[in-house]
């Protein structure tokens, strides 16, 4: 019997905000630090204390929801959720249940194959994050709460990605998002981003379409992760349907999680457990209403999306997609590249720089590119003397890494190392005598073997600029062979 | 007819609230909420239908602080009151179902 | 001899150099160490602390120094108000041992009006009750008849002022805990509107209710304390803001009487008071009448479903405000528990008290799935037609006066094996928390068992300033709040 299926996924991502104190109380946001040294009354829930909005949260909400294409809301209020657990101090969190500070929007993403691909957002809403339990004090617990109250906007998406490359896709535009406009770091190693799909299957089976119970997969912290949580558990829910046939039914989501030494999901709750957050209004925080004034204030901090740039890129510079993709994975790269570009850089010489020289340095030292000390004039100088061949390729690495330490001219750089390339014929016309001189052998191949014509050539050419120490244009140099070769009788 | 607060819903308020009853505790709590509950049910005589509701008599909204640092507690002071600590963490038997209900 | 004048008497003594304020605080200690064995006032006193307190400010004064509006006074505070020194115990065995790590509002507001702060007053368990029976680590009673209850929540803070253990005090009204131990201890008792007072260190009960006020021999006093402690703070986010709500002088304009008063009465609503309490109302009524008042009557429809609808959402939020005892991070653990749940369900059921126990699991029904609509929701609907009660009645007159409780102080243990028969007593309050108001107790007369009767006046919000000259015209014309128990 044919059997054919569609994947069907939802997102849900929790980005963790880059403001300088908490959501709801002064202490500083910060990573790292010994356990229980950034708290206060406020996040350690204490009695008496209360919760004060962090306007910087909101904004940074307001923003992301703009670049997401969302609806605003006007006015929006504090809910608590109610759940007890160790690392959430008051045993309640504050979030927003019914009035999210945005909503209803979409998320282009660039698929393999060139299109783009529309994932609407169904909403984006504040909450705080709890603290962290950890596991190595024998049979016990330790609680750290440094990270409780830090702010988090939790963005949920509609079923829209139809495979674990989509998924991946859309986690990873978020993050490009989310960072360029400057509202989260991002860090997934130090879990700024978690990713948690909802996945199911429409399987059509003899005409008729069954669909496999969703399954959440929870608190997933790399794109590796997502890819493969949701191909291993596309096979596996279509093994578990052609076993027993077992279809999405009210209240049969399971909560899966990710072994990521096995590669595989492992089931965490079969059913839905009867969770009762018992969600109602905080009455310790009063609502946020978005004036047209402040909604504009927000709006003037928007800037040029990724995806727009690297479309841009592609268009306007006739750019790689993957070269674009790259240039855009961070705010900087884009920016520097753009820049270098406008003061006369070609494009795909200054992305050579950025992408093979820069992207590389920029990484050894764990910083952006423009954190190099790299300026754009620099760079349009350094690609341009490189397209004049007056330096070779590899030199210009050399220079590009010698003007991130001195932040020189790339000219004086190439001038003080010797990387200059030999452009006097008649110093390359000397060298080329004395090398036609010295092998005979070489230079009848080249003129009359046409099977060894090309490798003698090189080899001829490799020589002249072997005695140039290295300093000979190359392009030059085979120019000047080749007449002389010609004129040979 | 007034909801009555059987043993079956006291047992699941007292899960939710995370309190333990013993049983003479589910009788007296399941007979007084009754009592109460059956008294509350009074308001379902008005009609609300077109009233807002009020969670706050405040005419106040966009109450927030500025994006500053305040100073925190040292990690001492943050634990003065723990019931029991090591290394600067508060310590509670171990937990075994780590995934929290966010 | 101290312990007759008022705060506002007795730090004008002080900064006059009558009195020494070593000398005011060492009377009260040593009322506290003759009296408060019997009354249950305190849960804890700060003898050394106070003592050493009042030397700096004596030394301040005779230095020629400015001090603050409360210079050497003696006052109390209600132990569910956060201080840095000494323990914050909420009446509760939860937080018997719990030393909170800053200081509330009021009590910085206090301290720098060079308050004496003498103790720490009882309650009723986490300010849940209407007795001031319900904490396990005191019992207080009644200064005017030892075998009754001296109200509550605010039972002990009220007890200590009737009984002169310090010159005066602050509580905290959730649904009626200033104005009804006011009114059963016979001294005058000011919930301020909501928002007025900051609630920051006050431990929540009803966060949308909490307000925090004063316990004080006269309304003068009232004043005075309004002075020190109202006024914006940015640490809670329902303290309104002096743009919307002013801070002004309390005293300033205290004794200019209001011309033309007019009174809201309901007459609808007195059947539920007893005989004495009627007559004390009707009689003070009469006085107004005498002052030039005139009497408005307005009808309250919905009044009666008051208490109904506050034990929904009080109770609602208390179930939320109270998770966070839970053995974890302070107070009580329980050394029974096996594991981390254990740790909650074990310590809770161990260091809660019935009533407690009882408001947590009525408010978590209330929210819970299922029943949401049907009571927090349809609660919070009445709640608006309550409050549109009052916005009628405030169009009619400048104040609206009832009796504070249909009883005078009720036997101890009258009321404790029947939960909804002690929420009833509170049917007069309630509806002023509901609606945010700002609302008064003043002794207005005594029953045949010479038990303090209070009168009620509830003005329209952040018009304290009027409400205080109300209540003032009424004392300047009776003598009721002179009277003091003997003890």
């Amino acid at each position: 019997m044919s059997l054919d299926y569609k994947i069907i996924v939802g997102l849900e991502i929790h980005v963790q905000l880059a403001t300088k104190t908490k959501m709801f109380c002064g202490c500083e946001l910060a990573y790292g630090h010994a356990p229980n040294t950034r708290v206060c009354p406020v996040c350690i829930g204490m009695p008496g204390a209360l919760p004060v909005l962090n306007k910087a949260a909101v904004e940074f909400g307001i923003l992301t929801g703009l670049a997401l294409n969302c609806d605003i809301a006007r006015f929006t209020k504090w809910d608590r959720k109610s759940y007890y657990y160790p690392d959430l101090p008051k045993n309640y969190q504050i979030s927003q249940y019914d009035l999210p500070i945005t909503e209803n929007g979409y998320l282009d993403i660039l698929l393999d194959d060139g299109t783009t691909k529309k994932i609407r957002i169904r909403r984006a809403h504040l909450e705080e994050d709890a603290g962290k339990n950890v596991h190595t004090f024998g049979n016990y617990s330790g609680v750290d709460l440094n990270r409780s109250c830090t702010p988090l906007l939790e963005i949920v998406t509609e079923p829209d990605m139809n495979s674990p490359a989509e998924v991946r896709l859309a986690a990873q535009e978020l993050q490009r998002i989310v960072r360029y406009l400057g509202v989260s770091e991002a860090d997934m190693q130090k879990g700024h981003m978690r990713f948690e799909p909802n996945v199911n299957l429409h399987i059509t089976r003899g005409g008729q379409v069954f669909k496999t119970p969703i399954t959440e997969v929870k608190n997933l912290n790399s794109f590796r992760a997502i890819e493969r949580s949701i191909a291993y558990e596309v096979n596996r829910q279509l093994d578990e349907f052609l076993t027993t046939g077992k279809t999405m039914q009210m209240g049969n989501k399971s909560t899966y999680g990710w072994d990521d030494v096995n590669q595989q999901t492992v089931l965490q709750r079969e059913k839905e457990e009867a969770h009762d957050y018992r969600y109602f209004p905080d009455p310790d925080l009063v609502p946020v209403v978005v004036s047209d004034q402040w909604l504009e204030e927000i709006k003037a901090r928007l800037c040029e999306l990724p995806l727009a740039i690297q479309k841009r890129f592609v268009g306007d510079y006739g750019l790689s997609d993957y070269d674009a993709q790259v240039l855009t994975g961070e705010k900087a790269t884009g920016v520097l590249f753009d820049a270098a570009v406008r003061c006369g850089g070609d494009p795909k010489r200054v992305c050579n720089l950025l992408t093979q020289t820069g992207l590389k340095l920029a990484n050894e030292r764990q910083t952006t590119v423009d954190a190099l000390g790299v300026s754009p004039e620099h760079l349009a100088v350094l690609a341009k003397m490189t397209d004049e061949g007056q330096i070779s390729a590899t030199s210009a690495a050399v220079i590009f890494e010698e003007m991130t330490r001195s932040g020189g001219d790339p000219a004086q750089i190439a001038e003080a190392k010797n990387l200059i390339q030999k452009s006097d014929t008649g110093e390359i016309e000397a060298l080329v005598e004395q090398v036609l001189a010295e092998n005979a052998q070489a230079v009848q191949d080249a003129k009359d073997n046409p099977k060894k014509a090309k490798k003698a050539l090189g080899f001829l050419t490799g020589q002249v600029i072997q005695k140039s120490k290295g300093q000979a244009n190359p392009k030059l140099v085979s120019q000047v062979l080749n007449q002389r070769l010609a004129s040979l009788p | 007819m007034s909801l009555q607060i059987d043993r079956k819903m006291v047992e699941r308020v007292a899960v939710l609230s995370r309190l333990e009853l013993s049983e003479s505790e589910i009788a007296q709590f399941s007979a007084q909420l009754s009592d109460i509950v059956g008294y509350i049910e009074k308001i379902n005589v008005l009609d609300t239908e077109q009233v807002e509701p009020l969670a706050h008599c405040l005419p106040v909204q966009n109450v927030f602080r500025e994006d500053v640092p305040q100073p925190s507690l040292s990690n001492e002071q943050a634990l003065a009151n723990a019931p029991d600590q090591t290394d600067g963490y508060f310590i509670v038997p171990k937990i075994l179902d780590d995934n929290s209900g966010a | 001899m101290s312990e007759r004048l008022t705060a506002l008497e007795l730090r004008n003594a002080i900064a006059a150099k009558k009195l020494s304020s070593v000398e005011a605080v060492r009377d009260c200690l040593g009322r506290i160490e003759k009296y408060d064995p019997t009354l249950g006032a305190y849960i804890s006193t700060f003898a050394e602390k106070a003592l050493r307190d009042a030397e700096a400010i004596d030394k301040k004064i005779a230095a020629g120094q400015p001090v603050g509006l409360l210079a050497g006074v003696p006052v109390a505070v209600k132990d569910n108000m956060c201080t840095a020194f000494g323990p914050t115990t909420c009446g509760s065995k939860m937080l018997e041992h719990f030393h909170a790590p800053y200081d509330a509002h009021v009590i910085e507001q206090l301290l720098a009006a060079d308050a004496v702060i003498i103790g720490k007053t009882n309650l009723d368990e986490f300010a849940m009750g209407s007795s001031t029976e319900t904490s396990p680590l005191r019992k207080t009673v009644n200064p005017w008849d030892n075998a009754r209850v001296a109200g509550g929540s605010s039972g002990g803070s009220a007890a200590a002022v009737a009984a002169g253990l310090c010159a005066a005090a602050l509580g905290s009204d959730t649904g009626g805990s200033i104005r009804q131990p006011a009114s059963f201890c016979g001294i005058t008792g000011l919930k301020p509107t909501y928002g007025r007072v900051s609630r920051y260190g006050l431990v929540t009960y009803g966060s949308s209710f909490d307000q925090i006020g004063s316990l004080t021999r006269d309304v003068a006093d009232a004043a005075l304390m309004m002075n020190v402690i109202a006024g914006h703070d940015r640490r809670d986010s329902t303290s309104v803001a002096e743009t919307l709500a002013p801070k002004i002088d309390y005293l300033a304009d205290l004794n200019r009487p209001l011309d033309g008063l007019r009174i809201a009465y309901v007459p609808e609503l007195h059947p539920g008071a007893d005989p004495a309490v009627r007559k004390a109302f009707e009689d003070s009524m009469a006085v107004y009448r005498s002052l030039g008042a005139e009497p408005v009557e307005v009808t309250m429809p919905h009044y009666p479903y008051a208490i109904a609808t506050y034990y929904v959402i009080a109770t609602a939020e208390a179930s939320s405000n109270l998770a966070r005892f839970d053995g974890v991070h302070y107070g009580y653990r329980s050394g029974a528990a096996d594991d981390y749940v254990e740790v909650y369900t074990k310590s809770r059921s161990e260091a809660f008290g019935a009533e407690v126990k009882r408001r947590i699991m009525l408010g978590t029904f209330a929210l819970s799935s299922g029943y949401y609509d049907a009571y927090y929701l349809k609660a919070l609907k009445v709640r608006t037609l309550i409050r549109r009660d009052f916005i009628a009645a405030f169009e009619k007159a400048d104040c609206l006066m009832l009796p504070v409780s249909p009883t005078t102080a009720f036997k101890i243990g009258e009321k404790t094996d029947d939960p909804l028969k002690m929420y009833l007593a509170d049917v007069y309050t309630i509806a002023v928390n509901l609606a945010g108001l700002p609302g008064m107790s003043v002794p207005c007369g005594f029953d045949e068992n010479n038990l303090p009767i209070g009168l009620q006046i509830i003005t329209d919000a952040f018009t304290e300033d009027k409400l205080l000259r109300i209540a003032q015209m009424y004392q300047n014309a009776t003598d009721w709040h002179k009277r003091s128990p003997l003890l």
